[in-house]
């Protein structure tokens, strides 16, 4: 499959492109003089609205990838347009919600004040802060523990908090780096759920980073598919399962079939290097674990 | 969702949460059990401190003993030179002397006196110990900001550290005079160094993804600063300021001797030093009083601590 030219998509293209990456390449300084390349002629759009998500083994580059969009990362080469301007203008103008794989919360905040944080820095007055905060814990439906602090959360609360945090200010994309990745296999399906749901309801446009193929499977409009050493797009799978989604979703299925579908992506990708590094081997080892996790649910 | 509701909760707390509520169910069990403890430390140091003098000090004789009029004397087995009256007196004798007349017919009692002069110390102390406080706050706040800085300038901060404090406490006098400043500066010169320390490793203290989410706000210096940097050092600034509150009263004290301050435990330390011989149990008083006041600035600045980090897990040790 050629990455160039995605086939758009007719259920989730509403208002055209939201992100639009053209031939970016990022190489680190390792060790001295060492030039590591992380990201080599990357070329993405992504349409509003769509729920995207990049897998690949360790290493190939899909967290750095979130980050470019994000400018949090400035890429060596090639451009990134997010809604029609430059990167760096669109984090400015607060453009991005982020989450992280931890939640990343504030200890000396209570889960409100940890929502409101963000509201805080962006001059919303204190009714609106409060009235944004109450309303987004509300959608996450942890309505009832806006008094509590964070270490008194479990972990998946804790993500919801975070998620929370970063919808408050309605960006219009959501950048998620393995945000479940630490999680238990049930909670990280309820909490696949609960982002559906989050992301029906607010038409947001969500970059989802994950080394999880069931996650990416479920819950993507579109998955691209990366390879390390160099990272690059080595596949671009459209996921056409009906929506809404739900847990019987991963019982069809054309969800096993594309489940199969991006793995086997993933072997061609890494096949593609030449080399068999240890470390992709145990990505794809923990991936078909994952699989075999998740086909019994 | 809807199940993750309590029950979400409970299970799955961390064992480092289970001990945060064992701990909020007996607080003023495990308080009590402290106090305790404590208490009995101070009793087994003072009957130890006797026991010594009862083997190896020099013979001493009880009068009137529980008011029955009986006398006692007793003669040690030993003599071991340490434990004498002049080495080591009576702790009871110590609490005597405070209780006693500060010179021959004086009004005033030791006790009284060198509550005074303690708190006259004190004075001097805190005030070094704010500004001292305050610089080490913004070296640190500089530093972090600045690697270039602070890689010209931390070595000279370890550096004045190694001076001996009374090789420069008279060159301070000297050069700001004999009189209040000094002390305070000698006092600051004490309190910065933990407290700079401390805040460059507090300062830097927060997770690299909270700056990246900082970042993703378009939030500048100042407001990660003020939101993320300063509230997630702040236990580090407790420790120091820990640190910092008994160093400040030992630099007012060393101050006070080239100073020229006649009304601190300074001078009341060099006096009675030189009557030691006459009176060894009132340089002992003074040496009580000096660590008392320590201890109570200490206690001061845990008190803030426990205020200001209310909510934050783990505050309550330390």
């Amino acid at each position: 499959m050629d990455p160039r030219s995605p086939e758009p998509l007719a259920s989730t293209s509403k208002a055209g492109e939201v992100v639009h990456i053209a031939g970016v390449d990022k190489t680190f300084v390792t060790g001295g003089a060492t030039l590591t390349t992380a990201l080599q002629g990357i070329d993405l759009d992504i349409r509003r609205g769509e729920f995207i998500s990049l897998i690949g083994p360790s290493g190939c580059g899909k967290s750095t990838l979130l980050r470019v969009i994000g400018d949090l990362v400035a890429p060596t080469r090639g451009s990134v347009t997010v809604n029609g301007k430059p990167a760096s203008r669109a984090r400015r103008d607060r453009d991005y919600g982020m989450v992280f794989q931890a939640p990343v919360l504030f200890d000396w905040r209570s889960v409100e004040d940890n929502v409101k944080l963000p509201l805080e820095l962006m001059g919303y007055d204190g009714a609106r802060r409060t009235a944004r905060a109450n309303e987004m814990l509300d959608l996450v439906e942890l309505g009832e523990f806006l008094r509590h602090h964070p270490y008194q959360l479990s972990g998946g609360m804790q993500q919801r908090v975070a998620i929370a945090r970063a919808l408050a200010f309605e960006p219009s994309i959501l950048l998620m780096d393995e945000p479940f990745g630490a999680l238990d296999e049930m909670t990280r399906e309820r909490m696949n759920q609960e982002v559906l749901r989050i992301w029906e309801r607010t038409g947001i446009t969500i970059v989802f980073v994950t080394h999880s193929i069931p996650e990416a499977v479920f819950l993507s409009s579109r998955v691209v598919v990366m390879s390390a050493r160099p990272g690059r797009i080595t596949d671009l799978i459209e996921i056409d399962l009906p929506r809404p989604r739900d847990v019987e979703t991963r019982e069809q299925r054309r969800y096993f079939e594309l489940v199969t579908a991006v793995r086997e992506a993933l072997r061609r990708g890494g096949a593609d290097t030449g080399v068999v590094e240890p470390d992709s081997e145990v990505g794809l080892a923990s991936i078909d674990r994952t699989i075999a996790e998740g086909g019994i649910g | 969702m809807a199940t993750a509701g309590p029950i979400d909760l409970r299970a799955r707390f961390s064992p480092d949460e289970a001990a945060l509520t064992a701990d909020a169910a007996g607080p003023s069990q495990s308080r009590r059990r402290r106090i305790l403890t404590f208490a009995a430390f101070a009793i087994a140091v003072l009957v130890l401190w006797e026991a010594v003098k009862w083997l190896g000090g020099v013979p001493w004789r009880f009068e009137n003993v529980l008011g029955t009029g009986l006398a006692i004397d007793h003669n040690p087995p030993f003599r071991w030179a340490l434990a004498n009256d002049l080495n080591l007196p009576h702790w009871f004798s110590i609490l005597g002397a405070l209780a006693a007349p500060v010179q021959r017919n004086a009004e005033l009692s030791l006790g009284q006196f060198l509550a005074g002069a303690a708190f006259y110390t004190w004075r001097e102390a805190a005030i070094g110990f704010l500004v001292g406080a305050l610089l080490g706050l913004v070296l640190a706040t500089i530093f972090v900001h600045s690697r270039l800085l602070e890689r010209a300038f931390v070595p000279y901060v370890v550096a004045s550290q190694t001076i001996p404090i009374v090789a420069l406490a008279p060159m301070i006098v000297y050069a700001f005079g004999p009189n209040v400043t000094s002390v305070v500066i000698i006092a600051t010169y004490l309190t910065f160094f933990p407290v700079t320390i401390a805040m460059i490793r507090g300062l830097r203290a927060p997770d690299p993804r909270a700056l990246e989410l900082m970042r993703s706000y378009a939030a500048g210096r100042w407001a990660i600063y003020q939101k993320v940097r300063l509230p997630a050092s702040l236990p580090y600034l407790f420790t120091a300021l820990k640190i910092a509150a008994t160093a400040s009263i030992v630099g007012a004290i060393i101050g006070e001797g080239p100073g020229g301050i006649p009304d601190g435990l300074g001078r009341a330390i060099i006096n009675f030093n030189q009557q030691y011989i006459s009176g060894p149990e009132k340089l002992w008083a003074a040496i009580l009083v000096s660590s008392l006041l320590g201890i109570s600035f200490f206690v001061v600045i845990r008190v803030a601590e426990l205020v200001v980090l209310r909510g934050r897990p783990g505050a309550a040790e330390g």
